[in-house]
């Protein structure tokens, strides 16, 4: 095996000194100023309702007050969307969920802009409501969350939400369906209803599969809007000057997609909008696309010159941002006596709230995935992304996979129990193998859920009997959840990267990639400096700026490392060649005769025969004139040989990879002690076993496992926003809990790279999303293991836990 | 109509005379008036303990407490440990134990650590735990914050 010098070392974090020094800058802590205004927004207190009247007069009318905009305003923008054009930024004609922006007031101070706000008059006419994803899919028999206009409304003509444009011969990469909305082709709404995507897969025959079935289980499980809980709230600065350039300042995981979005829906071209990411305060998710960003930009244009400041508090934020949409899912899954998966049939209902910036991209992932890590060979799937009047879904960490293992990892050990077979060994029958076929009908490669099965299974003693409970009233269980995930991204989600080189020799990396606390910027360093064969410390990875960093389609899917990972490996190759080009002529050797190692080029047959790379840097001066030029190295990236999946069949078409360069397996162990009484839970200790391909840093890989894990810990057993007709009951710290230290339990962490990722950065995978992924079915299985109980809605709380209790009690089983 | 207060306190060894109006908390005071933005806003209702600061050598979450009432104490944010370049011992530990990772709640955490070895310099892991409970963090899990503290704890054990 190669010896790298950085690659796999455990390199410190390169921002870890600003960061404990409180050196690092946040959104909220760049000051402008006098000329900053305060903003805060009047939002709508009905779930869904249409909008009457807006008078804003005694706001304007207020001492202090610089603007008010609504959605009336011609500032306010045009629809928008990533994947479906579906949203203002200022509701317009009417609200679809508790907390939509109605009205942004721009104030000298906070204090006035909240009284401004009490100064608007709205008047709304309250509209039936969709709370249920179930009933909201209905046809013809619920609520429309989006009325359907006419094709020839003017708002939507000529709205798009992909720009890509299909190369020659190819049709149109877009089409226009469902409420007039604009959406990606691979998006499939149904027109007249509130389903903004029908994700459908049909592999093999599902009738002949069932009929093969000796054991057949039909469950429903619940998954409940949960909430990223960055600890930063939110936020952002826009200044539009007086020549018209506008500069956005935000807590953003997708500086290049924030540009893109608000250039198309306040069409202002996008050299004229520069989107500058901060340090980003946590994002998992919740801070890709645009949230909070669109709601200064029509205040900063009505005031040009101020900096039109907006923070959200942590009840906004709870909200209005992102949350992770909810989850109904039908799973009916038949098995062979052999103990072999032979069929499922899976209806998948996404509460995806009132709009749907990523929620039918998740639906889609949801829908191809739906197999599990398994190899099943009848499929029948029916995903669908429901508009309902709750807060808008959106991604966080595991993209949807977290929602549908809740509910397969279940499904497997009910079905384990059935057959009468140990669930690890009912898992290692069904495992994705090489070459198994995937729900979209490719084979599948580097499928190594079967090492991390065996890994976990030594680690956490599965063979062995499980500790003595602590207490006569407690009892102890253990449980196993495996999962996989691939980076959910259109075929052409691409990377680029700029290597730049200083006078001294050091370097500035130039990528538009957002370090949200992944560790990305250190990643990529190493990338560059191993390739380089340059000290790590010589390297310094820029925050995004859009005006100057190179385009990044977003930090999301776990790809950065992989993706961006890959941009950086090329613009060091590019800077590498470039340097051993004036470096062999300065040393006078061949070109193919020279290398470079700690900072020197140097000639392979004398490695003293070396000139360092900072005097070459720049070109190199000699008595007969100058060698070379200012070195500046160049990569881009984007996935070969992805191909997009049939309309009707979810079969891939196009005879490509399908949906996914590559997927990370994973498996976890949890056991727990039961307390009886309390009907508390208490996790002792997760095993958790990766297949990385490659660990680029092997202290901030397992970080990102233990963190996580507690995600997943937190979201199993505490996490719900609790929604009463649309209306968030527990929207702060005190009511809605997640964990803290005290929670945490031993975390054994295995990381294998058993397949390293034949176009990954050095072999690397993604690795940060899957590992929140099975906690929670892990911890649910251990429950059944340890009382015989079984919670199928999340969060496991200990009222659950003794109402399934008494349940079982009064049922004398 | 508000009275403004004047009030001086010590903020990382350097006197502050202030005049404040006396619905204004510490931290907005301290993010806002003196520029030292270590302290973070998360929830502003004492839940998150972002906004940690150290008040007379004791934490407290300075988006609950009023700056008028700060008259006349030693007030120490994240900008005030370390010094001449260097970092503290428990900045160090949080560096070397990759005890970060967006970093937000990272000076809170930091000056928790310095609060509890201050207190208790032989913290039980548990102990460690329960006196960090009140500071939330989404990212890390934990994990690497109780090693950091810990590993300081031990070697000033020698």
């Amino acid at each position: 095996m190669k010896e790298y010098s950085v690659i796999g070392h455990s390199v410190k974090r390169i921002d870890a000194r600003e960061k404990v020094t409180g050196a690092a800058k946040f959104v909220d802590d760049l000051q402008f100023g006098r000329r900053t205004l305060q903003v805060k927004i009047l939002r709508s207190p009905h779930p869904h309702a249409r909008i009457l009247s807006i008078d804003t007069t005694g706001a304007l009318n207020l001492p202090g007050v610089k603007a008010v905009v609504t959605g009336r305003d011609k500032e306010a923008g045009g629809k928008m969307g990533l994947y479906l054009a579906d949203r203002e930024v200022y509701a317009g004609d009417r609200v679809r969920f508790v907390g939509e922006p109605v009205a942004g007031v721009a104030a000298e101070t906070l204090q006035i802009a909240e009284e401004a706000l009490k100064l608007i008059r709205v008047e709304y006419d309250a509209l039936p409501g969709v709370f249920d994803p179930v009933a909201g899919a209905r046809i013809n028999n619920a609520p429309l969350v989006h009325e359907q206009p006419s094709p020839t409304d003017l708002w939507w003509q000529g709205m798009h939400c992909l720009t890509t444009k299909p190369s020659a011969g190819e049709g149109t990469l877009l089409h226009d369906y469902l409420s007039g909305y604009t959406c990606a082709p691979f998006i499939h709404p149904v027109p007249g209803t509130n389903i903004s995507n029908h994700f459908k897969l049909r592999k093999g025959d599902i009738a002949s599969g069932f009929a093969e079935a000796a054991v057949i289980e039909e469950n429903i499980f619940y998954v409940p809007h949960i909430q990223h809980c960055q600890i930063e709230n939110h936020g952002a600065i826009a200044l539009y000057d007086q020549a018209g350039n506008l500069t956005l300042w935000a807590s953003s995981q997708s500086p290049n997609a924030v540009r893109k979005i608000l250039s198309e829906g306040f069409n202002i071209p996008m050299t004229r909008i520069r989107v500058i990411s901060s340090y980003v305060g946590g994002g998992f998710g919740g801070k890709a696309g645009v949230t909070t960003e669109g709601l200064v930009v029509p205040l900063a244009m009505k005031l040009p010159g101020y900096h039109i400041k907006l923070a959200l508090t942590r009840e906004e934020t709870f909200q209005t941002t992102f949350v992770r949409q909810g989850l109904v899912a039908k799973l009916k899954t038949g098995v062979n006596k052999e103990g072999r998966i032979v069929a499922t049939e899976v209806e998948l209902f996404w509460d995806a709230g009132a709009y749907t910036e990523y929620g039918v991209n998740m639906t889609r992932s949801g829908g191809y995935c739906a197999s599990g890590p398994y190899l099943i060979p009848h499929m029948k799937v029916d995903s669908y992304c429901v508009y309902t009047n709750h807060p808008v879904g959106g991604p966080m960490r595991g993209f949807a996979m977290p929602e549908i293992h809740w509910a397969i990892e279940q499904q497997m050990d009910i079905l384990a129990e059935k057959l009468g077979i140990d669930p690890l060994e009912f898992r290692l029958i069904n495992a994705l193998r090489e070459g198994s076929l995937s729900s979209y009908g490719v084979p599948m490669h580097g499928a190594t859920l079967v090492d991390t099965i065996k890994a976990a299974r030594e680690k956490c003693g599965w063979d062995e009997p499980k500790p003595a409970p602590s207490a006569p009233h407690k009892a102890v269980g253990r449980g196993i959840a495996c999962m996989f995930k691939a980076p959910s991204m259109p075929p052409n989600a691409q990377s680029s990267a700029v290597l730049k080189f200083n006078e001294d020799g050091t370097v500035n990396l130039l990528t538009t990639a957002s370090d949200i606390g992944q560790g990305a910027m250190t990643a990529l360093a190493q990338i560059a400096a191993e390739e380089l064969g340059i000290p790590i410390e010589w390297i310094k990875t820029n925050l995004p700026d859009t005006d100057y960093t190179p385009y990044e389609w977003q930090t999301v899917a776990s790809r950065i490392s992989y993706s961006a990972g890959n941009a950086v490996l090329r613009a060091a190759r590019d800077a590498k060649d470039q340097l051993e080009d004036v470096g062999a002529k300065v040393l006078g050797v061949q070109r193919e005769e020279v290398a470079i190692a700690e900072g020197f080029v140097y000639a392979l047959n004398n490695h003293s025969h070396r000139i360092a790379v900072r005097d070459i840097a720049m070109g190199f001066l000699t008595e007969k004139g100058a060698i070379g030029a200012p070195v500046i190295g160049r990569g881009q990236f984007v996935p070969e040989g992805l191909t997009g999946l049939d309309k009707d069949t979810g079969q891939e078409v196009g005879g490509g990879k399908g949906p996914a360069p590559f997927y990370t397996y994973g498996t976890q162990v949890a056991d727990i002690e039961v307390d009886t009484l309390t009907g508390e839970i208490v996790v002792k200790r997760i095993t958790a076993a990766y297949e990385v391909g490659k660990v680029i840093n092997r202290e901030m890989c397992a970080a990102q496992v233990q963190g996580g894990i507690i995600q997943g810990l937190s979201s199993a057993l505490f996490e719900q926003l609790i929604l009463e007709n649309g209306k968030p009951l527990n929207n702060d710290f005190v009511d809605y809990k997640i964990a803290t230290a005290s929670d945490i339990p031993v975390m054994d962490i295995i990381l294998l790279e058993t397949s390293p990722q034949p176009d990954g950065p050095f072999g690397a995978k993604g690795v940060a999303e899957p590992t929140m992924v099975p906690t929670a079915p892990a911890i649910a299985n251990a429950l059944y293991d340890a009382l015989g109980i079984r919670i199928k809605d999340l969060p496991m709380t200990a009222e659950k836990v003794l109402a399934a209790l008494k349940e079982k009690e009064a049922l004398g089983c | 109509m508000m009275t403004s207060k004047a009030i001086t306190m010590k903020v990382n060894g350097r006197d502050e005379r202030l005049t404040v109006d006396p619905n204004r908390t510490l931290l907005s005071v301290l993010r806002e008036d003196l520029e030292l933005t270590g302290a973070k806003p998360g929830c502003e209702a004492g839940e998150c303990g972002a906004c940690t600061v150290l008040v007379d050598g004791r934490p407290v979450n300075s988006c609950m407490i009023l700056a008028v009432e700060m008259d006349g104490t030693d007030i120490l944010t994240i900008e005030g440990l370390g010094g001449e370049g260097a970092l503290d011992e428990m900045q160090q530990a949080f560096v070397d134990h990759f005890a970060l990772q967006c970093g937000y709640c990272t000076p809170g955490m930091i000056l928790m650590g310095k609060a509890l070895l201050a207190e208790n310099p032989c913290p039980s892991e548990d102990e460690v735990k329960e006196f960090i409970s009140g500071n939330l963090c989404r990212c890390t899990g934990y994990e690497n914050i109780v090693r950091a503290i810990l590993a300081v704890a031990a070697r000033n054990r020698g």
